[in-house]
C-alpha cells in the first residue's frame, strides 16, 4: 500500500526535568484503523498524545496529519486539522449544557451572537449518525458518567474530527459499558474514523484494536497486529520482564472482626451487609463513584453509619473517630495518596507518624519525639524498602510506589488486626504493584482481616477471599472469589445480582 | 417624617440609584473576574485608585468622561498586574488580592497627596449633572425618583444587561464560562485558559475603576482617603449573593442600596438608636446574604484554582 | 516557556527571597519618589537617619514595631492553618476597647499592676478571639468564605468602637475628637527606657513570637495545625481534630490581634479613639508574608515595616515627599515577596 497514512508521528522525543517521557517514537495511522497505544503509568503514552494534540510542544519530532506538519503547541490547530482528543478526566463542565460545552471554542469568539440554533442542528446530526444519542439541554453534571462520555466524544465529532485519539476510555466504565463503548468505536472506524486508544488494559487492546504500539520507558518497544499476539507476549513486552503477581493460599478465617448489617449513610450508602473475619480477604469490587469513597471512610472511622449496626471487634460504632479506628488496630490505606494519604509538604517521618502521635510512644505531654518518630521512620523505610525515604525528606520527593509503600508500611509496622485498603495499586506500575499484593497477603496470612476496595477485577479476583459488588451505594451478596467469573462480576457491578447464589462465610 | 413617608419620599427612591450605581460597576466587574475563576479582592484598592484618577483627571483640566476612561485604564492595568501574579504564576489569589488593594490604595493616596497640597477643605470639581430627560424628568415623583440621575447611572444599568448578554449569549460568553468551570476543558476545545482569564480580569478591573471614580466625579465632587468605605468587599459579597449571574447582580446592587438609602433616612426618624448601628446595617447585610447562599450559589467550579497546562 | 516545580528547594533562595523582594519594593518606590522630584537614594538614607539616628528615633520605630509583631504573629499562626484572617484590624479595635472598658473604672484604681496589667491583656486577647470565632464559626457551619466576612466585620468593629467612645465609654473630660475614658495608671505598661515611648510590650510580643515557634516546631498541636493547613483532607484521615484545631488557630489569631490592641492602649495611648490604628491589622499580613509565616521572621519583618512607617516621616518633613510613600514601599513588598516565594518553589524553564 502506497497509501498516506493519514497521521504520523515521527522521531518525537520529550524531557521533563530528569525524566525522558518521550524517546524517539515514531509512530503513523492509516485511514479507519484503530491502533491502541499499550503501556504502563509512566511509560509516556499521556504525553505523546498531548504533544499530538497541541499541549506540550516536544523537544524533537514532528506531527504530520495527511502529510502535512502541524504547528506545534496549538491545540487548535490540532482540532482545525481534524484530530479529536477524549481525555480521560473528562473536559468537561459540570454547571453547562451538552451543547455549551460541545460549541465552546468553535466560533469565533468575538461573534456578537452565538448560533446555537445551527449548532444544535449539527449536534444532532451526528448524534444521529453514529448512534450517540443525548439531550442538548441536558445539564452535563445530571448525566451518567456513560453519557458523559458520549459528549466528550461527540465534542471531538463536532469539530469534524477525522481521528480520534481515546485516553483511557473504559478506565471509568463497567465492563459491559466498555464492550459498547468498543463496539461503538468500531463501527465508526468502520465508517471511516481513524482511532487511536490509550489503554493499559491487555483484553481491551486485543478485543478492540487492528494493530498494537507498546511503550515502555518513554520508547515505542515493539508493534503487533492484534491477531498475531495474546496477552502473555503483551503483557511481557508492556512490563520489559515476566512479572507474576501473587496470588492468594488458602486460609481459615477466624472470628468475625468487622461487621455491617443495615447500614446506611447519608444518600451514599444504603443498607449496608457484609462481614469481615480474621484471617480472610473481603473484596469490594465496583466502578468508581458508586459509594466506596463513603464506604472507605466509614471502615476508617471519617463518617459514622446513620442507620444500622456498625461494629468492629463486636463492639458497635456510633460515632466517627479515626483515633479510636487506630488504636483498636485498624490498619488504613486511603484510596487516594496524594489527597488523603501524604501530606506532600511535610517531611517523611512526620507522614509515618502523623495518625498515631497522639500515641505515648510518639509524644510527651504534648511535645513530639522526634527521636522516637525519626528511628520509626528509619525502620520502616528499611523494612519496606522505600526508595528514597530519607526522614527528612519532604514526602512530596518520593516516586507513587514508594509513597504508597511508606503509608502501607505505616500500617502494617504495628501488625494491625483489621487492615482496610481503598484502591492500594490505582495509579501503579506492575512492579509495585506485585509488591504491594505481596504486602496485603502477608498480613492475611498473618491473620489480619482485610477489606479490599478496588476497581480492578483481576486484583480483587486474584487477592480476595469472598467479593460483594458495589453499585449505586448498596452491596450484592458476597460471591467465593474461586467461582466468581468477570461476566458474572461485570453484571454484579452494574447493580443485577438478584440471581446471584451468595456464599457462605466458612 | 415616619416610616411610610420615607417610602414615599422620591428622594429615597433617586438616593437608591445614586448609591446603587458603583456598587453595580464593582459587583459586575467582580463578576466578570469570578466567571473565568479568578478572585479578585484587589477590589476595594482598585475602586480608591479609580476615585483618585478620575478626580484628579477632572481635576487638571480634563472632562469627565475623560477622567471616567482613565479610571477604567488604570483599574485595567491593575487588573493587569493582579492577572499576570494569579494566572500564569498561579499565586493565592486571596492574598494576591489583598497585597493589590493595599498598594493600590496606598498609591493612591501618595499619588494624590504629591498632586494636591494639604488645604483644610480638600479642592472640589464639577461632577456630572442629572441628565434631563424630556417627558420622564418632569414627571411627577417618578421623574426625581428615578429619571433625575447622572450619566454613569444609566451607564450601570445598561452595563449590567449588556454583561449578561455577553456571558450567556457569545462566544466569548461561553469561553469564560467554561474557562472558569473547567479550564482543562476551554484548553482542550482550543480556548487558551491563560488569555482569557487575563483579559476577563483586566476587563473586570477596569468596570471596578470605574465604579471608584463614580464615587468622585458624580456622588461626590472630591476625593478623600478612605472614602470607598469597604464598598469593594460589599460588591464580593453580591457577587455571591447574584449567583454570579449579571441580572441579579444589578438587582442586589439595588437592594443593598435600598436599604443603604433606607437606613439614612431612617436616622432622622429614630434618634434613640445611636448612628453607628445604621451604618453597621451594610456590612452586616452583605453577611447575612453569604451565609443565605453560600450553599445555595453554583460558584464557578475553577473559581481559586490555578491552572497549569498539564497539571490537574 | 514552561513553569516547573523545584525538586528542592534551595535554603539559598528561601533566606534571600525576603531579601530581594524588599529590595525590588524599594526599587519602584525609589521610581515614585524620582518622579516626585527627589534623590531615592537620599530619601532612604533620610528614612533610615529617622529610624536610627537618635535615641528619640530608634525607640518610637521599636515602639511602633510592637503592635506590628503582634499583628504580624495573628496572621502567620492564622495562615499557616489556611485560616484567612483578614479581620486584625477589627481585632486590634476590639481588642483595645475591651481594656478600655475593663481597666478604667474606679473599682480597678486601687489593684496593684501585676494583677491588673495580665487581666486587662487576657480582656483585650478575649474580646479578639471572640471576634475571630464568628467568621470561623460562619465558615464551619454555613461554608462562607471567611477573607469576606472578616473584611467586612472590621467595618462593623470599627463602628462599634466609635458608638462606644461617643457613648458610655466616651471621656466627658476630652476635647476635640471623641475619645474613651483612659485606662487606670495600674494598667499602664511600665516603660523600657525613661522619657521614651517604649514599652514592656515590646519584650512580650517578641517572647510571644518564640513561644509560638517552639509551639509550631515541637508540639503536637503544631504538627496537626500544619498538617490542617497543608492538606485538610489528609489531616482528617490522619485524625488530626480538624474542628478543634481550627478554633485553637483562630483564638491564637484573634487573641494576638487583640492584644496588640490591648497593649498599644495600655503602653503608648492610655485611651482609644478612632485613629488608634494606622492599619496595624492590614500591615500585620504584610508582615506575616514577608516573614514567610515563620514567627521568629515576623520580628524582623515587623522592624522593616515600623523602619519605614517612622523613618518616612522624617524623611516626608525633610524633602516634602508624602510619607504614603512607606505604605506604598511596603505593600507592595507584600507582592515582591510573593514572586520572590513562588520562585523557590517553581523555575522557569526554556
Amino acid at each position: 500500500m502506497t497509501q498516506t497514512p493519514v497521521l504520523e508521528l515521527i522521531g518525537i522525543s520529550k524531557r521533563f526535568g530528569d525524566t525522558q517521557a518521550n524517546d524517539d517514537i515514531s509512530i503513523s495511522l492509516d485511514k479507519g484503523e484503530v491502533v491502541a497505544l499499550l503501556g504502563e503509568n509512566g511509560a509516556g503514552k499521556t504525553t505523546l498524545m498531548s504533544i499530538l494534540f497541541g499541549h506540550y510542544t516536544p523537544d524533537s519530532g514532528v506531527v504530520k496529519v495527511a502529510g502535512v506538519e502541524l504547528p506545534q503547541g496549538k491545540p487548535r490547530a490540532a482540532i482545525n486539522a481534524g484530530v479529536g482528543m477524549v481525555h480521560q478526566h473528562f473536559s468537561l463542565s459540570a454547571n453547562l449544557t451538552v451543547l455549551e460545552n460541545v460549541m465552546t471554542g468553535t466560533e469565533r469568539l468575538f461573534r456578537l451572537g452565538s448560533n446555537t440554533r445551527a449548532g444544535r442542528k449539527k449536534l444532532m446530526e451526528i448524534s444521529e449518525r453514529f448512534g450517540l444519542k443525548v439531550d442538548p439541554d441536558a445539564r452535563v453534571g445530571d448525566l451518567s458518567v456513560g453519557e458523559q462520555q458520549r459528549v466528550e466524544i461527540l465534542k471531538a465529532l463536532y469539530n469534524d474530527a477525522q481521528i480520534l485519539i481515546l485516553d483511557e476510555p473504559t478506565a471509568v466504565l463497567t465492563n459491559i459499558e466498555a464492550e459498547k463503548l468498543y463496539a461503538t468505536l468500531r463501527e465508526m472506524a468502520a465508517k471511516g474514523l481513524s482511532l487511536i486508544f490509550i489503554s493499559h488494559k491487555l483484553h481491551e487492546v486485543l478485543a478492540a484494536a487492528d494493530r498494537v504500539v507498546v511503550l515502555r520507558g518513554g520508547k515505542a518497544v515493539a508493534e503487533r497486529k492484534a491477531k498475531d499476539t495474546d496477552r502473555a507476549e503483551l503483557a511481557e513486552l508492556m512490563v520489559g520482564r515476566r512479572v507474576a503477581r501473587p496470588v492468594r493460599e488458602a486460609s481459615t478465617p477466624g472470628a468475625v472482626v468487622l461487621s455491617a448489617r443495615g447500614v446506611s449513610v447519608g444518600t451514599k450508602l444504603t443498607d449496608l451487609d457484609f462481614e469481615l473475619r480474621a484471617g480472610e480477604m473481603l473484596g469490594i469490587i465496583g466502578v468508581s463513584g458508586n459509594g466506596q469513597t463513603t464506604l472507605a471512610h466509614l471502615v476508617s472511622g471519617l463518617v459514622a453509619p446513620d442507620d444500622g449496626t456498625f461494629e468492629v471487634f463486636g463492639e458497635p460504632v456510633t460515632r466517627a473517630s479515626v483515633t479510636a479506628m487506630i488504636e483498636k488496630g485498624v490498619g488504613r490505606i486511603p484510596e487516594d495518596r496524594n489527597a488523603e494519604g501524604a501530606i506532600g509538604d511535610m517531611t517523611i517521618w512526620e507522614n509515618a507518624v502523623l495518625e498515631r502521635v497522639f500515641s505515648s510512644r510518639f509524644s510527651k505531654a504534648g511535645l513530639v519525639d522526634r527521636q522516637a518518630a525519626r528511628t520509626f521512620s528509619s525502620q520502616l523505610v528499611e523494612r519496606f524498602d522505600v526508595r528514597g525515604g530519607d526522614p527528612d525528606k519532604r514526602i512530596r520527593l518520593l516516586s507513587g510506589g514508594n509513597m504508597q509503600k511508606l503509608i502501607l508500611g505505616r500500617n502494617l509496622m504495628d501488625d494491625p488486626k483489621i487492615l482496610i485498603a481503598a484502591q492500594p495499586t490505582r495509579g501503579l506500575d506492575e512492579g509495585a504493584i506485585a509488591a504491594v499484593h505481596a504486602r496485603i497477603l502477608q498480613a492475611r496470612k498473618a491473620g489480619a482481616a482485610v477489606l479490599l476496595i478496588s476497581e480492578d477485577l483481576d486484583e480483587v479476583i486474584s487477592l480476595a477471599d469472598r467479593i460483594q459488588a458495589i453499585a449505586g451505594g448498596r452491596l450484592s451478596p458476597p460471591v467465593d472469589a474461586d467461582k466468581a467469573d468477570p461476566r458474572q462480576l461485570g453484571l454484579m457491578m452494574a447493580g443485577d445480582w438478584d440471581d446471584v447464589e451468595p456464599a457462605h462465610a466458612h | 417624617m415616619d416610616v411610610i413617608e420615607i417610602f414615599a419620599s422620591a428622594g429615597l427612591w433617586g438616593a437608591v440609584l445614586r448609591i446603587a450605581t458603583p456598587l453595580i460597576f464593582g459587583t459586575l466587574g467582580a463578576l466578570l473576574c469570578e466567571r473565568s475563576g479568578v478572585l479578585n479582592l484587589g477590589i476595594e484598592g482598585i475602586m480608591t485608585f479609580g476615585a483618585m484618577i478620575g478626580w484628579l483627571t477632572v481635576y487638571s483640566g480634563g472632562d469627565l468622561w475623560t477622567g471616567i476612561m482613565a479610571a477604567a485604564f488604570f483599574g485595567a492595568l491593575f487588573g493587569l498586574l493582579h492577572a499576570v501574579l494569579t494566572v500564569p504564576l498561579g499565586l493565592s489569589q486571596h492574598v494576591t488580592g489583598l497585597g493589590i488593594t493595599l498598594f493600590a490604595s496606598s498609591l493612591s493616596y501618595y499619588i494624590f497627596r504629591l498632586s494636591v497640597p494639604l488645604a483644610s477643605s480638600p479642592p472640589t470639581i464639577t461632577p456630572f449633572q442629572p441628565i434631563f430627560i424630556p417627558g420622564l424628568s418632569d414627571l411627577p415623583f417618578f421623574g426625581p425618583a428615578l429619571f433625575s440621575q447622572t450619566a454613569p447611572t444609566y451607564l450601570g444599568i445598561a452595563l449590567a444587561l449588556g454583561l449578561a448578554y455577553v456571558i450567556f449569549r457569545t462566544p466569548l460568553g461561553l469561553a469564560i464560562r467554561m474557562t472558569g468551570e473547567n479550564p482543562h476543558g476551554a484548553e482542550a476545545q482550543g480556548v487558551n485558559p491563560i488569555a482569557v482569564r487575563i483579559g476577563a480580569v483586566m476587563a473586570g478591573s477596569a468596570l471596578m475603576g470605574v465604579g471608584g471614580a463614580f464615587l468622585t466625579l458624580s456622588a461626590f465632587n472630591s476625593f478623600f482617603p478612605t472614602m470607598v468605605q469597604g464598598r469593594g468587599w460589599v460588591c464580593i459579597a453580591l457577587v455571591v449573593f447574584a449567583s454570579w449571574r449579571p441580572g441579579r447582580a444589578l438587582l442586589g446592587a439595588l437592594l443593598f442600596a435600598f436599604f443603604d438609602a433606607f437606613q439614612l433616612r431612617l436616622q432622622n426618624v429614630i434618634g434613640a438608636i445611636p448612628y453607628q448601628i445604621f451604618l453597621m446595617f451594610p456590612y452586616l447585610l452583605s453577611i447575612a446574604a453569604l451565609v443565605v447562599m453560600a450553599r445555595r450559589a453554583r460558584v464557578p467550579q475553577a473559581l481559586m484554582q490555578p491552572y497549569r497546562r498539564g497539571e490537574r | 516557556m514552561r513553569i516547573e516545580r523545584r525538586p528542592h528547594r534551595p535554603l539559598s533562595l528561601i533566606v534571600l527571597s525576603p531579601i530581594i523582594a524588599i529590595a525590588a519594593a524599594l526599587a519602584v518606590s525609589g521610581g515614585l519618589i524620582a518622579i516626585a522630584g527627589a534623590n531615592p537614594f537620599v530619601a532612604y538614607g533620610l528614612i533610615l537617619r529617622g529610624a536610627f539616628g537618635s535615641i528619640l528615633g530608634f525607640t518610637e520605630m521599636l515602639t511602633r514595631a510592637t503592635p506590628l509583631i503582634l499583628t504580624g504573629l495573628a496572621a502567620a499562626v492564622a495562615f499557616r492553618a489556611k485560616v484567612w484572617n483578614i479581620g486584625g484590624e477589627g481585632q486590634f479595635y476590639i481588642g483595645a476597647i475591651a481594656v478600655a472598658a475593663f481597666a478604667s473604672g474606679s473599682w480597678i484604681a486601687g489593684w496593684p499592676p501585676v494583677l491588673v496589667i495580665p487581666m486587662a491583656m487576657a480582656a483585650g486577647a478575649i474580646a479578639g478571639m471572640a471576634m475571630l470565632l464568628v467568621p470561623l464559626g460562619l465558615r464551619l457551619k454555613f461554608g462562607v468564605d471567611e477573607v469576606v466576612t472578616s473584611l467586612l466585620l472590621n467595618f462593623v468593629a470599627l463602628l462599634f468602637v466609635s458608638m462606644m467612645i461617643e457613648g458610655p465609654l466616651r471621656d466627658p473630660l476630652a476635647f476635640g475628637w471623641p475619645s474613651s475614658v483612659p485606662v487606670v495608671d495600674a494598667a499602664t505598661l511600665p516603660k523600657l527606657i525613661e522619657r521614651t515611648r517604649v514599652h514592656i510590650g515590646l519584650i512580650v510580643a517578641i517572647g510571644l513570637a518564640f513561644a509560638i515557634y517552639f509551639i509550631q516546631a515541637r508540639t503536637v498541636f503544631g504538627l496537626q495545625s500544619r498538617a490542617a493547613g497543608l492538606n485538610a483532607p489528609a489531616a482528617r484521615f490522619a485524625g488530626v481534630p480538624w474542628v478543634r484545631t481550627l478554633v485553637i488557630v483562630a483564638c491564637m489569631s484573634g487573641g494576638l490581634a487583640g492584644l496588640a490592641g490591648a497593649i498599644e492602649v495600655m503602653g503608648v495611648r492610655g485611651y482609644v479613639a478612632s485613629d488608634l490604628s494606622p492599619g496595624y491589622g492590614y500591615s500585620g499580613i504584610i508582615v506575616a508574608m514577608l516573614a514567610n509565616l515563620h514567627p521568629i521572621g515576623v520580628i524582623a519583618a515587623a522592624l522593616f515595616a515600623a523602619i519605614m512607617f517612622v523613618g518616612s516621616d522624617s524623611m516626608s518633613r525633610a524633602l516634602g515627599i508624602p510619607s504614603y510613600i512607606a505604605d506604598v514601599t511596603v505593600a507592595l513588598s507584600l507582592l515582591t515577596m510573593l514572586v520572590s516565594l513562588f520562585f523557590t518553589q517553581y523555575r522557569i524553564v526554556r
